[in-house]
């Protein structure tokens, strides 16, 4: 058993996706504690070369599963690849983002290695032992529970995009790349792909932004004037799922439990109550402004800047402001 | 064909409420339904039924009590339901639980499972893959339309992805979750509540099942839970009133403290 922590490194279309990042800076951080090695698993077709990236993010090795066979996701192949990977290795522990790929994945393989895993978490701590402590909300974020994983390795556990932070990009940083051979057994595959269809509609991203311009039920009827606000500023706007139950924006700019998970620099919170579903999901932002009429609204609680007031008001003379400084 | 509906009963979370003192969940009054994710499932199961005479049976795990909503299940069309209960099962994780489901499944019988993505307690999406690889049958996640060919033993499955989606083929036995959105629950039929009155529900404990006890209940479960909170406030706030320009100013310089502008 080593003390190494694993991180699945997710690519679509040869593209690393920004979790499998966020997830390795993680990894550092629990590995100062515990010891032991950061290590992505990088699995697909044609992508040997993007092994290097994964270093460049902080990671102290990378095994890479290349294979024809592996060119689309498919729950099988991929958890055959991963699965060797593990066996081989056997990591303490071992992250994935909790995408639709992540989550398709991770639980297949706990179950074939006879390991607990942990879903969506929100913090992650380790102790000295390198036993881990994953923190994750239920009951649609009412609650949060803290669980550990005992007796099984690796511990698994899911982490949602926009939780955790990177650690700088740096080409100069060392690592080794080790390509795993790995038979994949394909009389095991029942599933076929027919087509698959990248849908170019792109749900925005509003995890990858910097500024969110954030609007709840408060300012439902105000929609131009946010999003003229969020042009000057240079930001996203984002809602609460309020705003997309009544239809002004699509459920890919939700910030919350059931939404997205967001972490930007500047998070303004306009109109918007502060229910713990929200917060859940952009508490962990670096700046949060929130402009509310009403002062016992309980975004206060987490704001760092509080302002008691009528947003509507409040935006156009922050506009002139920011124009003034520009 | 044998269509293994996989259902739970799941406290309604949008009711919930936190007591202040104790930091515990307030479950008294709160209404018990069936988990949204498989109510959809159950309600594509039911189309299959509709479209091509498939039989559909329902299987849920849970206290005596989930009984209500496998006779919601047998009101609305469901043909038989299984009831998994045992004092053995509690405290299981979702490694354990699908330990449990898979091996009454076994024994319930199904050419292909349907089950709910996740559950609204839960939020995990864990047991249904985890179903799967207990039984060794492939699992299509994240379905949103589901059509079979029985001449062909072959299901057509359309599946979601954040950026894209899949329309794939699997051949033989296969488990597939779904979401909610993907299709609008029938009512239960007035026909269909006599009906199911008449239609025993049938028991599966631990003894009819074909287990490790190592590998179940709280003892089975590989994750233990080590405490539960829930979010306390915090006040590292800077509360202002002022008139809009003075709002504007004082974010302005609070940005420009920041670097943003
Ligand atoms: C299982 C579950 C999951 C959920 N998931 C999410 C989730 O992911 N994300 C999410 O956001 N919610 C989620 N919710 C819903 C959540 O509980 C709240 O209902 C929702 O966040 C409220 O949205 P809101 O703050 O925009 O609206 P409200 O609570 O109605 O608040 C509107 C606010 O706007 C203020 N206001 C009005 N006019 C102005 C003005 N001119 N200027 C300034 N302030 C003004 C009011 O004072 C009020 O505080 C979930 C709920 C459940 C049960």
């Amino acid at each position: 058993m080593s003390k190494d922590i694993f991180v699945y490194i997710e690519q679509r279309d040869r593209v690393i996706q920004n979790v499998s990042f966020e997830l390795i800076g993680e990894a550092r951080r629990l590995v100062a504690v515990s010891g032991g090695n950061v290590c992505g698993v990088l699995v697909g077709n044609n992508i040997a070369s993007l092994a290097k990236e994964v270093v460049a993010n902080g990671a102290d090795k990378v095994f890479v599963v290349d294979n024809k066979e592996l060119e689309y996701y498919t729950t099988e192949c991929y958890a055959q690849a991963v699965t060797a990977v593990v066996r081989k290795h056997s990591p303490n522990a071992m992250l994935f983002g909790a995408s639709t790929i992540g989550r398709d994945l991770a639980p297949r393989i706990s179950a074939r290695v006879h390991t607990g895993l942990t879903a969506d978490c929100t913090d992650l701590k380790i102790d000295e032992e390198g036993n881990l402590f994953m923190t994750r909300p239920a009951f649609g974020g009412s609650l949060f529970a803290t669980i550990a994983c005992p007796d099984h390795r690796p511990q698994m556990s899911t982490v949602r995009p926009g939780v955790m932070k990177k650690v700088e990009y740096d080409t100069n940083r060392a690592g080794e790349i080790i390509t795993e051979d790995v038979a994949i057994d394909a009389t095991k595959f029942a599933v076929k792909i027919v087509e698959e269809v990248k849908e170019t509609k792109a749900a925005v991203k509003i995890e990858d932004s910097k500024i969110l311009v954030s609007m709840g039920r408060g300012l439902e009827n105000n929609l131009a004037q946010v999003k003229n606000f969020a042009t000057v500023i240079g930001g996203t706007v984002s809602c609460s799922r309020a705003v997309v139950d009544a239809g002004v924006w699509k459920s890919d700019r939700q910030v919350g439990q059931t939404g997205k998970t967001v972490r930007p620099d500047v998070y303004f919170a306009m109109g918007i109550s502060g229910a713990v579903q929200h917060i859940a999901g952009m508490d962990g932002s670096d700046l949060i402004i929130a402009i509310n009429k009403d002062k016992t609204a309980a975004i206060f609680n987490t704001a760092h800047l509080g302002i008691v007031g009528d947003a509507t008001a409040i935006m156009p003379e922050l506009e002139k402001e920011i124009l003034a400084r520009k | 064909m044998r269509i293994a509906v996989c259902i739970k009963q799941v406290p309604n979370t949008t009711e919930i409420k936190i007591d202040p003192v104790t930091n515990t969940l307030k479950r008294d009054g709160v209404p018990s339904i069936m988990n949204p994710d498989d109510k959809a499932a159950l309600e594509s199961a039911l189309v299959l039924k509709d479209k091509y005479n498939a039989e559909v049976v329902v299987v849920t795990m849970g206290p005596p009590q989930a009984e209500l909503i496998l006779r919601e299940a047998m009101s609305m069309g469901a043909d038989e339901a299984f009831l998994v209960t045992d004092r053995a099962f509690a405290g299981s994780d979702t490694w354990a639980t699908s330990t449990i489901l898979a091996a009454a499944l076994k024994k319930v019988g199904y050419d292909i499972i349907i089950g709910g993505r996740q559950a609204i307690d839960g939020d995990t999406a864990q047991v249904g893959p985890q179903i799967a690889e207990h039984l060794d049958i492939p699992q299509v996640t994240y379905v949103v339309e589901i059509d079979i060919d029985e001449k062909n033993n072959v299901c057509r499955v359309k599946k979601e992805f954040e950026d894209r989606y899949q329309i794939v083929e699997v051949k033989g036995k296969a488990l597939f979750t779904v979401l909610s959105g993907m299709n609008e629950p029938r009512y239960m039929l007035v026909g269909g509540i006599v009906d199911q009155e008449e239609k025993a529900i049938t028991v599966i404990t631990v003894n009819d099942i074909e287990v490790d006890r190592g590998n179940i209940g709280l003892l089975g479960s590989p994750t233990k839970v080590k405490s539960s909170f829930s979010k306390t406030v915090d006040s590292n706030k800077e509360l202002i009133e002022l008139s809009p320009q003075e709002a504007a100013k004082v974010i302005a310089d609070k940005l420009a403290e920041k670097h943003i502008i």
